[in-house]
């Protein structure tokens, strides 16, 4: 392989980072084009949009509150993807993450703080693991397609806590009130996450998503076991011409991928909400991938990524709330921006290859 | 327990067990071209979802249940070839585009159902139509030949795909771009050619399933009403072994659990209905687990082709 000169190869990293950027601006103008066909106008839209997050102080908490989940489920998503194998299952592992931790707060609820703030969170992510490993088990042992499986098992865990909620989990409270909506019992205090700022729901979870990042960097990027993930996604044959277990490797990047995803749910229950509800995973599943390919699958680029995509849902419900342009349209930008960045690759992946020729 | 089994009630499971197979089937045959081709297209529900709304749309405002299958087959041609730009020509990594195709389809037919229909009104969906001399068999005429003409159509794709697929040329070609594409490529074949025909097909039959619900099945439209289906329709064809009869096998063993959970509920039978809805997915992975003749996936699934590329 020739020198290439460093200018160079630090310009096209440059471009090749900045490429997947220009995937938000193009889905925003086309999804302002179908808002104009919609008989929506688009400025008003957005500005209406823009507003919802630097308009006021709740705006701006509220988009690190909703950027939180995701770069939890993120940070999981970047293991596996790292690991080769792909989670689509966070939303799942999200909820059965959520109650496992509302299910440990409300049968101890006397533990002090201390003791039950971690081991609320040590429960969720336990969870998640166990729902992302099922996935991961059948892949290494019998080759089942991971996609499927981990979209298959967030279905389950919907009905699942669709049960767990009308049934042995209903809010006593509920049921004396004759309502029955399909929601736990308050967590006892001791497991409330301290709130950061008044009249927000800002809490201590953002910062230990911000300490994980840092920590999954270094996980990654820094340990035997991080680069043996890596390795695995990279070359599954070289490495186990290298004597590594691949198998044991992609079981790991998935439990570990639901772990993440176990403790936003957890943080939500314990954070946010303060109780399990019906529909707490909300689509975090699904924009944290967005957001992990958005962050180049880098714990570190996640952070970024996720408050970007953080304020765009806010955002969005103050479009919702005022413009009366149904969220939808979120899940329509989102899904577009999958699609560009996904697409972009090629142009990284022909310059690779380009290189390689001139061998 | 006794009463549960009668004849009246399998005859009924029977009925709507081959209804409810109609979607995975429209769906699952679809995919079993684009995979065979080798592109895994997990775009279906999404495509499924547009299709669903499309027919619709169009069935509504025309009063014409054909326009509006017409328009949900558009739909999923469109849908089709945007996959197929975004996997073949730009060679996307497929497991992730599909899911970004299906975001796309579950927020578009969301946003335009919102904002173009503001009532939610049942449209008379394609009537039933009992099959000559076959449908006046007693009790079997009514639970087997007395469907819609959608599920007629669903299950002669079965011969029909099965036919094309391994008798004919363009059969050939599909599987050789499916197996082997620089083999197919040095013979002559276009590999792009033949995988954007395929994914395209998929997307029109994805959309027809999608249409088959609001159609001729719930003849209503609601948000993200196939909740899962189209995965389940992909699974189907792993399960199916890459062949039509196998995605029929598959896609009758999914229906008839569906059909027979409907009916404990309906029974009152003393299982909590979440837990009875979860059955689908969960032989959804059993099935998975278990599918038969692994060997015979492409080999070149979900593998995007490179000229020049060893």
């Amino acid at each position: 392989m020739p020198e290439t000169p460093e200018l160079k190869r630090v310009a096209n990293q440059t471009l090749e980072a900045l490429l997947p950027l220009a995937a938000v601006p193009l889905a925003l103008t086309i999804g302002a084009v179908m808002l104009w066909l919609l008989k929506v106008n688009p400025l008003a839209a957005y500005g209406a949009l823009v507003s919802g997050v630097v308009g006021s102080v709740f705006g701006m908490t509220q988009s690190l509150v909703q950027a939180t989940p995701l770069l939890f489920v993120a940070l999981g998503i970047v293991i596996a993807f790292r690991g080769g194998v792909l989670n689509i299952g966070a939303e799942g592992q999200i909820t059965v993450g959520a109650l496992a931790a509302t299910a440990f707060a409300l049968s101890l609820p006397h533990l002090p703080a201390v003791v039950m703030i971690p081991l609320c969170i040590i429960a969720g992510a336990l969870a998640g693991a166990a729902w992302g490993g099922i996935p991961g088990f059948l892949k290494a042992r019998l080759g089942v397609n991971e996609i499927l499986s981990t979209i298959m098992m967030n279905q389950i865990a919907i009905q699942l806590n669709l049960y767990l909620l009308t049934g042995p989990m209903l809010d006593p409270a509920e049921v004396a009130a004759g309502t029955s909506i399909a929601q736990s019992a308050l967590l006892p205090r001791a497991a409330w996450l301290p709130r950061l700022v008044p009249q927000t729901l800002l809490n201590a979870g953002t910062i230990l998503a911000l300490i994980l990042a840092i920590l999954v960097y270094i996980f990654m990027w820094r340990t035997t076991i991080g680069y043996r993930i890596r390795a695995v996604g990279l070359n599954p044959n070289a490495s186990r011409y290298a004597g590594i277990n691949v198998r044991i490797y992609q079981v790991l990047s998935l439990v570990l991928g639901g772990a993440f995803a176990g403790i936003a749910g957890a943080a939500l229950v314990m954070g946010v909400q303060r109780r399990m509800i019906y529909g707490l995973s909300g689509g975090y599943g699904f924009t944290g991938i967005v957001v992990a390919l958005f962050g180049q699958l880098h714990p570190l680029g996640a952070i970024p990524a996720a408050i970007i995509f953080g304020a765009l849902l806010v955002g969005a419900d103050q479009m919702q709330r005022t413009m009366q342009v149904p969220s939808a349209i979120v899940t329509v930008i989102l899904g577009m921006i999958v699609l560009f960045v996904v697409s972009s690759t090629i142009f990284s992946r022909r310059r690779a290859r380009k290189r390689q020729t001139h061998v | 327990m006794s009463d549960l089994f009668t004849l009246p009630v399998i005859l009924g499971i029977v009925y709507s067990g081959i209804r409810l197979a109609t979607p995975y089937l429209f769906a699952a045959i679809g995919e079993t071209f684009a995979q065979a081709s080798g592109v895994l297209n997990l775009g279906v529900e999404g495509i499924m979802l547009m299709g669903a709304f499309t027919g619709f749309y169009v069935s509504t405002i025309t009063g014409n249940l054909w326009l509006g299958l017409l328009g949900a087959a558009a739909a999923g041609i469109l849908l089709g070839l945007l996959m197929a730009l975004v996997s073949v020509t730009l060679q996307a990594e497929q497991g992730i585009s599909g899911i970004g195709l299906s975001l796309f389809g579950l927020g578009l037919s969301s946003l335009l159902f919102e904002k173009l229909m503001s009532s939610t009104v049942a449209i008379n969906g394609f009537p039933s139509v009992r099959i000559p001399l076959l449908g006046n068999i007693p009790y079997l005429g009514d639970a087997l030949f007395n469907h819609s003409l959608l599920v007629y159509a669903a299950f002669l794709m079965v011969p029909i795909s099965t036919y094309v697929l391994n008798r004919t040329t363009l059969g050939l070609k599909i599987r050789a771009v499916g197996q082997n594409p620089q083999a197919a490529d040095s013979l002559g074949i276009s590999v792009a050619g033949i995988r954007y025909l395929t994914v395209t097909f998929g997307g029109m039959m994805a959309g027809i399933a999608g249409a088959s619900l609001t159609l001729a099945l719930i003849n209503l439209f609601q948000e993200n009403m196939t909740s899962g289906m189209g995965y389940i329709a992909v699974a189907l064809v792993y399960f199916g072994g890459w062949r039509p009869v196998g995605v029929l096998g598959g896609s009758l063993l999914f229906s008839f659990v569906n059909a027979f959970q409907l009916w404990l509920q309906v029974k009152g039978v003393k299982i909590p209905s979440n837990i009875a809805l979860m059955l689908p997915y969960i032989l959804t992975i059993l099935a998975l687990t278990f599918a038969a003749n692994r060997a015979r996936q492409p080999a070149a699934l979900a593998k995007p082709f490179e000229r020049g590329e060893a």
